[in-house]
């Protein structure tokens, strides 16, 4: 082979493929990010420090990031136990409820929303029993974390799903005959295995429920200090035409929810290197 | 521990894997189940182990009934053929999981855990992979850590399913070689599954030879070769030259021809199985003879197709012979079978 054919690319398209990936991203990403920051210089650094740490702001901060990675937890355990009745056991109606999974995906959120509300209110089919045990979940932080719970469960059940159907069943076999019984194999075998696809449903669920609007605010009441999600204060700080403070409310909420994801991130990636891939 | 099998059936829907096994695996044996694809040898293996359940038919392991046990608890080790290593531990805790998982009561302290866990990577000669993942190691390392992992706990029986069978051709050799000597040294009652018949003749003390869910012989390695006890085996253990013949009125009949050879108790239409190198050219003449088509040399020997007239038509066989008796295609020359075997259709 010559110096020369030896140099060019096996997969050939790199320039073109990297060329649009660039464009691309920063036209639909990494511009209006930009724009994002620079409106918040119009703020001072006292004015900016003085808007994000305003009792409101901190309170539907805490709210947002709170609910979101409860919801995300929930949504970590049940999504898990989902999606291994849906893979492992055959049962009637087993496509049905795979189908059904997907429905948080489809369905508009305000409509969904909407259908949260009338559940869960003082007088719907959720509401009505759960009001007369004294917990009312309509128009409360509960209610918000019962739509974020609504929204992230397919990205935890779609992210694990692939991966604990490509599970070899002879591990599992191989387990039980060093004489494991069930439990220590799902503990000590299959559970570890699924780490990373969980951590990123994990990390999907949280995004996911954190950016989430329209059908939190059916739901939420919208009491500031109380229920008010920092999505909506957004909005609110854009109806008011104060479009510096919405800037740097979103800068905050952009800044932790890129931490929070780097952390997984490096959680799965961690947790990847130790079963190398080949 | 012996291992009693009687009367083993399985069935996969239509599909009898196992009709009828019968088979008796002595104490410290080493033994080769041997078949084809679809014979029913991994089967049988899986239903010794626990991880399948035969349909009827009993198992015991020294006289005890060890169907009324589950895998876990039959003491036996079992070896996969993709080695189903636990990618996300290290090697050294894939070894130390049998141990983990006993119960309290019997469970080594970690020290003992530790002491157990050098000990048999120094058996398969990789102590200096303990810290590394499954996904790191090469194929025959896996196979040694697999293997490390299932005598972990001392299992009374050790089981291998096609244990070479994802290697390639030279570790297979210097693994074959390393399987016996620790058979030797550990002597535990083993099994192994392997539809590679060099395989099941260099390792084994014993070969099973099995086909279509039933065993066809049970012999040493000599016996199984040279003294075939049905044409499956015959065909399926070394090359073999197959000729239709007739055995009538005491004789053996290639078409119209009668041969000068002893005949068997059969009747009728049979076939002859005679081993390549023990069809001789031009030595003696017995009556069987065929016209050469074709000779091409290779090194030492020579290869030639030669045509034999058969009952309806002629059979072409290809034999070996040294290159110091040239032959010619076109002449006809005498064949001799040096040892054979007649088996009837």
């Amino acid at each position: 082979m010559t110096a020369r054919a030896g140099r060019r690319d096996t997969l050939p398209g790199f320039g073109l493929t990297m060329g649009l990936t660039l464009t691309w991203l920063s036209i639909i990403i990494l511009i209006p990010l930009a724009g994002l920051f620079l409106k918040t210089f119009e703020l001072s650094l006292a004015e900016f420090v003085g808007i994000v740490t305003s009792r409101r702001t901190l309170n539907a901060l805490k709210i947002s990031f709170g609910l979101a990675f409860a919801a995300a937890l929930v949504n970590l355990v049940m999504g898990g136990i989902v999606v291994w009745a849906l893979v492992r056991y055959r049962f009637p109606g087993r496509r049905l409820f795979d189908a059904i999974v997907d429905i948080p995906f489809a369905l508009p959120t305000a409509v969904a929303g909407i259908a949260l509300t009338s559940l869960f209110a003082r007088n719907g089919w959720l509401g009505a029993p759960l009001a007369e045990l004294g917990i009312k979940v309509a128009f409360t932080p509960l209610g918000i974390f019962m739509a974020m719970v609504f929204i992230g469960i397919p990205f935890v059940v779609r992210t694990v799903q692939p991966v604990l159907i490509d599970l070899d069943p002879e591990i599992e076999e191989a387990a039980a005959s060093l004489g494991a019984d069930r439990w220590q194999t799902i503990r000590r075998v299959i559970l570890p295995s699924l780490v990373p696809a969980l951590l990123t449903g994990f990390a999907l669920a949280f995004a996911r429920a954190v950016g989430e609007y329209g059908s939190v605010i059916f739901i939420a009441g919208n009491l500031p200090n109380v229920s008010e999600i920092a999505p909506l204060l957004i909005v609110i700080r854009l109806a008011e035409f104060r479009y510096a403070d919405a800037t740097a409310i979103a800068v905050v909420m952009l800044v932790a929810a890129f931490l929070v994801i780097l952390v997984v991130n490096r959680l799965q990636h961690w947790a990847q290197t130790r079963i190398p891939v080949h | 521990m012996t291992i009693e099998l009687a009367n083993i059936t399985k069935r996969f829907g239509a599909f009898a894997a196992l009709d009828g096994v019968d088979l008796t695996v002595a104490d410290g044996e080493l033994l080769a189940l041997l078949g084809p694809s679809g014979s029913g040898k991994t089967t049988l293996l899986r239903i010794i182990a626990g991880l399948d359940w035969p349909d009827g038919g009993t198992v015991a392991f020294d006289g005890e009934n060890a169907l009324a046990r589950g895998a876990g608890e039959r003491q036996v080790g079992f070896v996969f053929q993709h080695y189903a290593l636990f990618r996300h531990m290290s090697v050294f805790e894939n070894v130390a999981f049998g141990m983990r998982v006993q119960p309290r009561a019997i469970r080594k302290d970690e020290a003992g855990i530790h002491a157990r866990v050098k000990e048999l990577l120094d058996l398969v000669q990789l102590d200096w992979l303990a810290d590394r993942y499954p996904g790191q190691l090469s194929g025959g390392q896996r196979q040694r850590i697999a293997l490390a992992r299932a005598l972990a706990t001392a299992p009374r029986i050790l089981l291998l399913d096609e244990p070479f069978g994802a290697l390639d051709a030279k570790v297979r050799k210097e693994l074959r070689r390393w399987l016996r000597a620790l058979h030797q040294e550990i002597n535990v009652t083993s099994v192994f599954v392997t539809h590679d018949q060099e395989e099941a003749l260099e390792v084994a003390n014993r070969v099973v030879v099995m086909d279509k869910g039933r065993i066809e012989q049970v012999g040493t390695p000599g016996e199984i070769y040279d003294e075939p006890a049905t044409a499956f085996v015959h065909g399926f253990i070394g090359e073999s030259i197959v000729l239709p013949v007739n055995v009538a009125e005491g004789r053996v009949w290639i078409g119209d021809q009668p041969l000068n050879i002893a005949a068997p108790n059969v009747g009728g239409p049979s076939k002859l199985y005679v081993r390549r190198h023990d069809l001789r050219v031009g030595s003696e003449s017995v009556g069987l003879r065929g016209a050469v088509r074709h000779v091409r040399a290779f090194g030492a020997i020579q290869r030639a197709d030669i045509a034999v007239r058969t009952g309806g038509g002629e059979t072409v066989i290809e034999i070996d012979t040294p290159r110091d008796q040239p032959l010619r295609a076109g002449e006809t020359v005498e064949l001799h079978p040096r040892r054979y075997r007649i088996f009837a259709d």
